[in-house]
């Protein structure tokens, strides 16, 4: 699982039908930092999370799909947690 | 996923059998400001996507559910047609 910041909402309307109804949220994956790291990501948000928020993103099919609560969802990133904080040590 | 965009499609005379009938696209993925981001990819359209159109993308093994029951052996897989995403 990787942490990230939530920076954007997305629309589509077509789509796999394993996503109609789900929410898709742009993310920036985050170093220990928060810097951002690699490219943006597109997630479905398995939490209610919204814009600007810190995040959990869980990086794979079977588990992002799960999240939203649908078996096979041809999905690979999913949003788990909202973060509180991060402590070292 | 990813953002991308569709840039080409992929013509094979010889392929998996499992492939017949599988549109085979190029994908350039972009940031959110429209940037490309790394290198263009191939990935197998389940949603009728065309050239030009702006797209998301699943990478690994779920880019072949939408073809379910057919294993279809692909590794990205165009799900949705972007209308407009928006920056917070």
């Amino acid at each position: 699982m990787i942490l990230a910041r939530v920076t954007g909402t997305l629309v589509a309307t077509q789509k796999n039908p394993k996503l109609e109804g789900a929410k898709l949220l742009l993310v920036q994956p985050l170093t220990l930092e928060d810097t951002p790291r690699g490219p943006e990501l597109l997630a479905v948000d398995g939490v209610g999370a919204g814009v600007h928020e810190k995040v959990l993103i869980v990086l794979e099919g079977r588990a992002a799909s799960d999240a939203i609560d649908r078996k096979a969802a041809p999905v690979d990133a999913a949003i788990v947690g909202i973060v509180d904080r991060v402590d070292f040590g | 996923m990813q953002l991308g965009r569709v840039v080409g499609h992929v013509v094979l005379s010889l392929k998996n059998d499992t492939l017949d009938g599988v549109t085979l696209l190029l994908v350039q993925p972009l940031s959110s400001l429209r940037e490309p981001v790394g290198r263009v990819v191939v990935a197998a359209d389940s949603v009728g996507s065309g050239t030009g159109e702006e797209v998301f993308f699943v990478r690994g093994k779920e880019a072949s559910f939408p073809f379910h029951p057919t294993e279809v052996p692909a590794d990205a897989g165009i799900v949705g047609i972007v209308d407009h995403w928006h920056i917070g």
